[in-house]
């Protein structure tokens, strides 16, 4: 077994455990540091896969960002200490049901596809070449979508504000007419 | 492509992660563990698109800025989405799916 096949189990071993942990565990507090676990794991394989500036955007973005936003979000709206009630039963069975079934079926389909293996070298992709695609008009280029989510970050950024915003006096609940 | 690693195990693997996310989404009752199960998702689409875009077509960069731009419209998403929960909680005082289910304003 080589290195890199050691590695590769290792990192899907953790991303396997954790992230069953991450959405069965009754702490939310768990939960939060349980998808990190996950999305540090992912940014290994990015590594393996030999894409550096992804591996580096999941850490500084999701590892770094939305977890600390989520963890922000739990202290925020509940008590650290405080454990979910367990699933009900059937709704539980029912749901893994659905996972598992979904999951064996696209397993199998995946196994029953043959990849054609490509005989392409392989591009280096450095940072400059990203730069560049990322700014470019040309067939490769990628400048529309980019400009798009730019304007999408920043009708996010200001839609978060505004929701988030502390309005007017909290209404008091109206009884309901029935 | 990685020697010894076929690309059936990235899927696979993706797979995995991807019905663990649906099965929090189904039966979890927090807004913010939802929001996980979520994040779960997108982080297997991902992880396809890496994988697809590293072993199948390693001459082009589409799958790894497809997976880029994910990465932006989940950030933005997490971030709408905890603006929309903490309005929530501030209203409703808790942040359970079944108890916080009147639209009315």
């Amino acid at each position: 077994m080589t290195s890199n096949q050691l590695m590769f189990i290792l990192f899907s071993a953790m991303i396997v455990v954790f992230s069953i942990l991450t959405v069965t565990t009754r702490r939310i507090l768990r939960a939060a540091a349980f998808l990190l676990m996950v999305l540090l794991s992912t940014s290994g394989l990015y590594f393996m896969l030999n894409y550096q500036f992804m591996a580096a955007v999941q850490l500084t973005l999701y590892a770094g960002g939305i977890v600390v936003l989520i963890i922000f979000s739990i202290l925020l709206t509940s008590h650290i200490s405080q454990k979910f009630e367990p699933v009900e039963l059937k709704k539980s069975i029912f749901s893994a049901l659905a996972a598992v079934a979904g999951a064996i079926l696209c397993i199998l389909t995946i196994l029953d596809y043959s990849f054609s293996a490509t005989t392409v070298a392989a591009q280096e992709v450095n940072m400059k070449l990203i730069g560049k695609s990322l700014l470019s008009v040309d067939y490769d280029g990628y400048v529309l979508p980019f400009e798009v989510i730019s304007i999408l970050l920043l009708a996010a950024m200001i839609a978060a504000i505004v929701v988030a915003k502390k309005g007017g006096p909290a209404k008091t609940k109206t009884p309901t007419l029935n | 492509m990685i020697t010894g690693i076929p690309i059936h195990y990235f899927l696979i693997l993706a797979t995995l992660m991807f019905f663990a996310g649906v099965y929090g989404f189904l039966t979890r009752r927090n807004l913010i563990t939802v929001l996980m199960s979520v994040e779960l998702i997108l982080n297997a689409v991902n992880i396809n698109f890496m994988a697809f875009n590293r072993y199948l077509y390693p001459h082009k960069m589409e799958g790894m800025f497809f997976s880029l731009f994910v990465i932006a419209v989940a950030a933005s998403e997490a971030a709408v989405a905890i603006a929309i929960i903490i309005n929530i909680y501030r209203r409703f005082s808790t942040i359970n799916v079944e108890d916080a289910h009147e639209m009315k304003y």
